[in-house]
């Protein structure tokens, strides 16, 4: 199984990591990025597929190179094989829609064709839960891929290889109290809900667990060398981070980053606003008129980087 | 429960439930051997669950020790060596303190004080690393809940946390309360008589302030027991071991005795702790860093004669092979011992094309290495009816008593010291009251001289101990069957975090109105329970260990 799992950085919401001005405004430059929480549901959900099925996971970022850390996070905590930045200064203050665009190209790139692809539910910081279903779009609009059929809020999965489909439970709008099993056939795209939990009743499975995590933190270890300020080395020297711009994408600056948005920040409003409800909607792949209605709920309140 | 063919189960050549000593030892025979082997441990880490007095001995005549199968173990995993061992004789302020060195020493090629924490979490490092090569590995955080069988046979093991596991030879190391040894019909847990209650503090300390206070070096150590008349005359002693940055300082005791006078087990500790004796090494200062208790099954009556069933090997303290010779505990040796005696069995069974006779070449083994001859001394065996009878311990109470006694100790002092340093002599001593009180007091008394410090510390109360230990709560693992006080009133004071007129343990005494008037039961909250043991047998209990990473985690042990 190849998998891939999509992840951003958000600021560190923990006690004392984040700071805030006067006004109530999170102030990014001075608060920390961390690897999205949720995300981190995703890529258990990938490692479970590894322990189980085999295959690789590779951990996938757009942003800034400071976003290296964010990989290594991930890589560190819960395991990666390899590591993609999709970095730009042209991918810079994309919204969702953007990102989304430049995202499944990054997965078109990939010299293997996943058969999964997994991201976490929401964000800690932009909460629109729109990543991962739009970039789930993009793939399927991309001709050079195959489709993805979409299972959001999934709270544990396994995968028939025989029949190529993947079961899932999963909570049914978002409600604990209601699971159901839904099951598609691979490649498939999967959003990992933050109940999300790994299970592996086999010995072997959980020998296999502690192997790999031992592996992924002697590599995340080697990478951080690459990391440190003080090193010579550029974290690209490090052969399983790839970081790629526009070019290596062959994308056109119009179709991504700010003049690729669609949607513009029309105001933030301050913190403290708990973000409460769960407001991921299931939108079918080949449904535009869901997708249009993404996007006009997207333009009053997305966050773009 | 589903009936699956076995040959769907997961299997593996072997399975070794429980990473303390004695699994640890076995697991690495075995895969010194070769031999594909499982280590199941229900800890968050090795270690987590287990308490020692903390010293563990490397005998010369052992056939296996545990530096051995682990040559880096001493300068890993161990504290500090015990170089010196000395017996106080309390009686009061008296204190007369004898040099057990010579006892100390006799088959030793080394002691150390360990802490389980450390010495278990390491061990099981390097198991992992021994096993998985062979193909197997050691896995925390999963509890065996029982023996997998076909057809009558124990083919293997079920666990909270996994799918059964089939194999062809399994090494129960579960430790005291073995729930495998009871699955399998070997081991019961009725007769209090078989068993000691332990009970340990870690206390903080300077290194630098250890090193003054007992007058040694950064690489060097002391062991101290205590005997006498400061526990209430319940059967048993004291012990204070030296760490690197800690000392350990525990109580040992039957816990027949502890039942029978309804002693309440931390009280015991504190009467040690705040004993005047132990000023000079605490100076007014105590800070706690772990209270910690489990049981101790004594193997002159506990160890099987014939520990394992089939293809299931019980090892340590799991076959009740925990030697306590005199004031001397030998647990861990014993495992490690019997674990390299399993695997070799398992070996040579297998060599010669029938690893079913495992079981019985390990027993041959057990007696051939002269390890049941330390557990099961015949000399204890003859002169256990007689002494143990209250006839003769009130006759010699009354010579120790009457002045011919008192004249004879006085003249006799070296010679009762030397006594002590015969092992002969310990592997005959009586459980008696005689020997653990009566005896030391009485040479206290005669031959000891006043300790003249005043030791002011307080000790914390046992709401504190009991929350500054760390849990992850899950459902109840003990039912009381029977809560009747007679049937079960004795653990609201046995059980080391429970006691009379305390509602924060585990029993507490309450009265109920029947239709006959009042009733006195007891009722259980199993949220602090150190999951020591003692329940198990002084009550009537449905005694389980919580799943796997659930319940107590010692930092310590
Ligand atoms: C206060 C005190 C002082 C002592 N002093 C000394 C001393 O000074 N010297 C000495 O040699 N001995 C001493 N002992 C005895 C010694 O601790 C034991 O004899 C020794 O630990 C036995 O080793 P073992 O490997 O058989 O069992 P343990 O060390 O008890 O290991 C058993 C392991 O099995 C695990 N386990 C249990 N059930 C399950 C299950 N169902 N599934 C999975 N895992 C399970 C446990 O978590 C544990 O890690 C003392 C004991 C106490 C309580
Ligand atoms: S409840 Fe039982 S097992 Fe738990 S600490 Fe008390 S006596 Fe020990």
């Amino acid at each position: 199984m190849r998998s891939v799992v999509l992840t951003k950085g958000v600021p560190d919401f923990r006690e004392g990591q984040v700071s805030f001005d006067e006004d109530g405004h999170l102030e990014r430059g001075k608060t920390p990025t961390v690897m999205n929480p949720n995300d981190k549901h995703a890529l258990r959900a990938a490692l479970q597929t590894k322990v189980r099925h085999g295959g690789t996971v590779s951990l996938m970022s757009m942003g800034p190179p400071g976003y290296a850390e964010i990989l290594h996070e991930g890589m560190e905590d819960v395991y990666a094989d390899d590591l993609y930045l999709l970095s730009d200064r042209e991918m810079g203050a994309a919204d969702t829609w953007a990102t989304a665009m430049t995202v499944a190209t990054g997965i078109e790139h990939l010299d293997e064709t996943p058969d999964l692809i997994f991201a976490g539910f929401k964000t800690a910081d932009g909460e629109t839960g729109h990543t991962g279903p739009q970039t789930e779009w993009c793939l399927n609009i991309n001709d050079a891929l195959p489709d993805y059929p979409l299972i959001t809020h999934v709270v544990a999965m396994d995968i028939d290889e025989d029949e190529g489909v993947v079961r899932t439970k999963r909570l049914v709008e978002g409600d604990i109290s209601e699971i159901e099993t839904v099951e598609a056939d691979l490649p498939a795209f999967v959003v990992a809900d933050p109940e999300f939990e790994a299970t592996y009743r086999k010995a072997d499975h959980r020998l296999r667990h502690k192997d790999f995590r031992a592996q992924t933190r002697d590599r995340a270890a080697e990478f951080a060398e690459y990391l440190a300020d003080d090193t010579d080395t550029d974290p690209t020297d490090f052969a399983d981070f790839h970081m790629w711009n526009h070019e290596d994408l062959n994308l056109d600056p119009d179709f991504i980053g700010l003049d690729g948005s669609p949607t513009i920040v029309a105001g933030v409003d301050p913190i403290p606003k708990a973000p409460s409800e769960r407001e991921a909607t299931m939108i079918e792949p080949d449904d535009e008129e869901g997708m249009e209605e993404v996007f006009e709920q997207l333009q009053p309140y997305a966050a773009g980087d | 429960m589903t009936e699956t063919p076995t040959d769907e189960y997961e299997h593996y050549e072997a399975v070794v439930v429980g990473a303390g000593p004695g699994g640890a030892a076995a697991a690495a025979a075995l895969a010194n051997h070769g031999v594909e082997t499982l280590v199941l441990e229900r800890g968050v880490d090795a270690g987590s669950k287990n308490v020692s007095g903390g010293l563990i001995y490397a005998e010369e005549s052992a056939p296996y020790t545990i530096d051995d199968l682990f040559p880096d173990f001493r300068e890993e995993a161990t504290e500090r060596p015990a170089d010196e061992y000395y017996i106080h004789n309390v009686a009061g302020r008296n204190v007369k303190t004898f040099d057990l060195n010579d006892i100390h020493h006799h088959d030793t090629e080394w002691c150390d004080s360990v802490l389980r924490r450390k010495m278990d979490s390491w061990l099981a490092e390097q198991v992992h690393g021994m096993t998985r090569e062979t193909g197997g590995g050691l896995l925390t955080n999963v509890r065996v809940n029982g023996l997998l069988r076909e057809g009558g046979e124990i083919v293997g093991v079920t666990c909270d946390e996994l799918d059964p596991i089939t194999a062809d030879v399994i090494v129960a190391a579960d430790g005291v309360n073995s729930e495998l040894a009871r699955d399998a019909g070997l081991m019961d847990w009725e007769e209090p008589e078989e068993w000691f209650q332990g009970v340990k503090a870690v206390v903080d300390m300077d290194p630098d302030a250890i090193n003054e206070r007992f007058g040694i070096d950064d690489d060097e150590g002391v062991a101290h027991l205590f005997a006498g008349d400061l526990f209430d005359g319940v059967r048993g002693g004291g012990l204070l071991y030296t760490n690197e940055d800690s000392l350990s300082i525990g109580t040992v005791f039957h816990l027949d005795s502890i039942a029978e006078e309804k002693a309440e087990p931390h009280e015991l500790l504190d009467s040690l702790l705040t004993h005047p004796l132990l000023d000079q090494w605490l100076q007014g200062e105590y800070e706690e860093r772990e209270y910690a208790a489990k049981l101790v099954p004594d193997s002159k009556k506990a160890a099987h004669p014939s520990p394992h069933r089939g293809r299931l090997l019980l090892v340590g303290d799991a076959a009740g092979q925990m030697q306590a010779q005199g004031p001397i505990i030998k647990g861990m040796n014993h495992a490690v011992t019997a674990g390299g005696l399993a695997a070799e069995a398992y070996q040579e069974a297998k060599a010669r094309g029938n690893p079913t006779n495992a079981g019985d070449l390990y027993e041959q083994k057990l007696e051939t290495e002269g390890v049941m001859k330390k557990l099961r001394p015949a000399r204890y065996r003859y002169s256990r009816p007689v002494s143990e009878s209250g006839l003769v311990t009130g006759l010699t109470n009354g010579l120790l008593n009457s002045p011919v006694g008192t004249a004879g100790l006085k003249l006799f002092g070296g010679l009762v010291e030397r006594a002590f340093n015969s092992p002969f002599m310990l592997g005959m001593i009586p459980d008696t009251r005689f020997s653990y009180v009566t005896m030391p007091t009485r040479i206290g008394e005669v031959l000891g001289t006043p300790v003249t410090a005043e030791n002011d510390i307080e000790p914390p109360e046992l709401d504190e101990r009991i929350g500054d230990l760390t849990y992850d709560v899950d459902d109840p693992h003990i039912e009381v069957l029977d809560n009747s006080f007679e049937a079960s009133g004795t653990a609201v004071t046995a059980c080391p975090v429970s006691a009379k007129d305390f509602g924060g343990g585990c029993y507490r005494e309450e009265t109920v109105q029947t239709n006959g008037g009042e009733q006195k039961v007891v009722s259980l909250d199993t949220q602090p329970c150190v999951e020591c043991g003692t329940c198990a047998v002084v009550a009537d209990t449905h005694w389980e260990h919580p799943p796997g990473g659930k319940g107590v985690e010692y930092k310590q042990g």
